[in-house]
């Protein structure tokens, strides 16, 4: 075939949107925009990392205000746009296809979508617009300081966040109600069974049972391992909505009343208990829901890769349960340079229950290995080198975190660029994302009905340059933080030039990396295909492999 | 083994790291290796998963055991209140512009220092730099709660003060050049005990 054939029709003419199931078109569509906003992200940051060479390159013309409204909306299209959209696709279509179950509702993961698009979209103007920046953290008051930012700034960029955590709330029912509907292989469950499975109860219990010579308490659990990990994760994901939801009410009552003319004193709100309250909630993204996803992703790809069963599942299944209570009450590791923070909650909460997130995360990373070494000789595949790279990535940066969060390390080390670069990149751009392109790599032939990857070549270019771009960036910024270089400051004399310079360059390999992917990608499925996706669905099944659909409302209103 | 300032803790830990993320990097590209071929692999080393799970927990929690019993700084910070400062600097941020007091900052070496500071607006933060743009110290200020630094300094140096935390691109020109001045430690006493210039 031709190359604009290719462009036009996919790979070898191979891939038919026309055949596509609703379930298979909505996943797509939000994959599509969640890689778009992978690419906005990465603009952004490179944007950032020249304005750290060169201040005075436009759009940043050596403007702070320019530049912090970039880093505000970053993370937001970064995390939200981006990683929140292609975790939630992905989950919408994994949980149908792993439980044997129809998925709640089309609509509503179609609404999951474009909410958090228009939401992220609405955000990313209020900060080009009106160069809103109070930074992803809201400080109290800064957030509702309308000396330093126009109150319509403000109001647009809360009510984009709004709409994105309202997008999740309504992930997150599609998810329970789909996991909860007693259909299919769950007919004859009661709720009772599968909230028990659902928080890996039956995992311990089994455990127990080992111990104490028992038979086991079920040999079949109700909901698979990684189902278990998205039901656990996704608790996490309710509560962090809940949260920004309520300090996105707290910063709108305020501009509105300013904006009314009332002079509220925005001292009325404990600024360091505001602190405590909202990163509670926002650690659960960083601490909770990405490795609890995370953790069931690996033991998802083990499982598929090698056909086999998970390595010592039950204690995964137990440990999971583990993970969400740490993620609950490690959040004060954000606080250990806060002196109005109790010494208590930063020794035990900061420090102590902090370092057990070494032994969850080394436990799946120890569970995922060894499923794999059992199964030996394997391929290595696409999916199965995405994985390699994803553990390659959350073994550099959980350590770098748990170092910080230590409080002779967090004195010398807070708000620098070892915390952005050497943990949260290396997390995000290596850990997280190259287990998610593994999960893409796993699901495209069963998303698009076998197409045709374009390019073998350009996928592997693909993974070098995002394996070593990441880790490279990661690894300057770190040393640019171990020589004082902080996060949130614009640095306009080249202090710190030599790193920069080098994790500007791995930078440009990331962005390099998402161009050759996303080519590859329009290649194998055309133009006319990307299009496509956005037409409505004419086969309305949403579940996958299933002969006979049985929807969960249809099963409600029989009983 | 003890680290007098900054510099020696992080070039510890720069090393530390290094030598971590290189190992750990080799340790999954060997098993990327050997996961395709059919022939056995021989293991480099066996380790129980029993003593894998005790590393973990050893390196998690010795790791702050480690820093508490060799950087001074940590145990000074929980019991400050308990401790009673040689000088207390009471500093004051409103507007981005901190009010520092009437009289340059000149420490002596080995002193223990408080600086008491006070946001009357937003969350600021207080950081003493080296010339070099290294960082000495620093603490989040906030806005209705107590910001108490006690730290004892054990070089001679003249430091810049910045704002460590963001408060609004206003506050990036948060910055007071040679803010404190530390006189008076034997530096050849400091290197011998492993200080750094």
């Amino acid at each position: 075939m031709s190359f604009f054939s290719d462009l036009i029709h996919g790979a070898d003419n191979q891939f038919d949107h026309t055949g596509l199931t609703a379930l298979q078109k909505v996943t797509l569509r939000a994959v599509v925009v969640s890689f778009l906003f992978y690419g906005l992200a990465a603009i952004e940051g490179m944007i950032m990392r020249t304005a750290s060479v060169v201040p005075s390159i436009p759009p940043v013309h050596a403007d702070p205000s320019h530049y912090f409204s970039i880093m505000t909306v970053h993370p937001i299209v970064g995390i939200f746009g981006s990683t929140y959209q292609l975790v939630f696709a992905a989950f919408m279509f994994l949980v149908p296809y792993l439980t044997k179950k129809p998925l709640f509702s089309i609509k509503l993961a179609n609404a999951v979508w474009i909410l958090i698009t228009v939401g992220t979209a609405t955000a990313w103007i209020a900060a080009f617009v009106w160069q809103y920046a109070p930074l992803y953290t809201l400080y109290w008051p800064l957030p509702a300081d309308t000396e330093q930012f126009k109150i319509v700034g403000g109001i647009v960029f809360i009510i984009g966040v709004a709409l994105i955590m309202i997008g999740t709330l309504g992930f997150i029912y599609n998810i329970y109600a789909t996991i909860f509907a007693r259909v299919g292989i769950h007919k004859n469950m009661t709720t009772k069974e599968l909230l028990i499975s659902g928080f890996g109860i039956d995992g311990m219990l089994n455990l127990f049972h080992k111990l104490t010579g028992r038979p086991p308490y079920t040999k079949e659990p109700a909901l698979s391992l990684p189902v278990v990990a998205i039901f656990r994760g996704t608790v996490d994901t309710f509560l962090d909505a809940l949260v920004i939801l309520s300090a996105g009410i707290l910063v709108l009552v305020f501009l509105v009343a300013d904006a009314s003319g009332l002079n509220w004193d925005v001292a009325s709100v404990d600024a360091l208990l505001y602190k405590n309250w909202f990163w509670w909630g926002l650690d659960l993204v960083a601490d909770g829901l990405v490795l609890i996803y995370v953790a069931g992703s690996w033991y998802l790809l083990a499982t598929i890769i090698t056909g086999q069963k998970l390595f010592m599942e039950n204690v995964a299944r137990a440990a999971l349960m583990l993970e969400l209570l740490v993620s609950w009450m490690v959040w004060s590791h954000h606080l250990l340079a806060d002196q109005g923070q109790p010494e208590m909650m930063k020794l035990v909460s900061g420090e102590m229950v902090t370092a057990f997130e070494l032994l969850t995360q080394g436990l799946a990373l120890f569970i995922t290995l060894m499923t794999l070494w059992k199964a030996r000789p394997l391929k290595m595949t696409n999916e199965l080198k995405y994985l390699l790279g994803g553990l390659v990535g959350f073994g550099l940066a959980v350590p770098a975190g748990i170092i910080q969060a230590d409080m002779a390390m967090n004195r010398v080390l807070h708000n620098t660029q070892w915390i952005i670069g050497a943990h949260v990149h290396i997390a995000i751009l290596v850990g997280l994302t190259m287990t998610l392109y593994s999960v893409v790599y796993v699901l495209f032939p069963i998303i698009t009905n076998n197409a045709k990857l374009w390019s073998q070549k350009l996928a592997d270019t693909h993974f070098w340059l995002q394996l070593v771009g990441g880790i490279g960036m990661g690894a300057f910024m770190g040393m640019a933080g171990l020589d004082g270089m902080l996060r949130r400051h614009m640095y306009l004399e080249g202090e710190y030039n030599t790193y920069m310079i080098l994790a500007g360059i791995c930078g440009a390999m990331l962005l390099l990396a998402w161009v050759i992917f996303l080519f590859n990608i329009i290649m194998s499925v055309g133009l006319k295909g990307l299009i496509g996706i956005f037409m409505p669905a004419s086969n309305d099944v949403a579940s996958h492999g299933l002969a006979v659909e049985e929807e969960p409302e249809a099963v409600a209103v029989k009983a | 083994m003890s680290f007098s300032n900054s510099i020696e803790l992080l070039q510890f830990h720069w090393m530390a790291y290094t030598l971590y993320s290189l190992m750990i990097i080799s340790v999954i590209a060997w098993f990327a290796y050997n996961l395709t071929r059919k022939e056995k692999a021989n293991s480099i080393v066996r380790i129980p998963f029993y003593g894998y799970m005790a590393f973990l927990v050893a390196g998690g929690v010795g790791h702050h055991i480690f820093t508490y019993n060799t950087v001074p700084w940590v145990a000074e910070d929980i019991t400050r209140h308990d401790i009673t400062a040689d000088q207390t600097f009471h500093i004051s941020v409103k507007r981005h512009v901190y009010t520092m007091p009437d009289e340059k900052i000149i420490i002596n070496c080995g002193e223990k220092i408080m600086f008491d500071v006070v946001s009357e607006d937003l969350t600021y933060g207080f950081g003493l730099f080296r010339k070099d743009h290294s960082m000495v110290t620093q603490m989040q200020v906030n806005p209705g709660s107590k910001n108490d630094l006690l730290w004892t300094f054990n070089h001679n140096g003249v430091f810049d003060l910045m704002s460590t935390e963001y408060s609004g691109p206003r506050g990036n020109a948060m910055f007071i050049a040679d803010a404190v001045e530390v006189r008076g430690c034997d530096e050849k006493v400091a290197i011998l005990d492993g200080g750094v210039k």
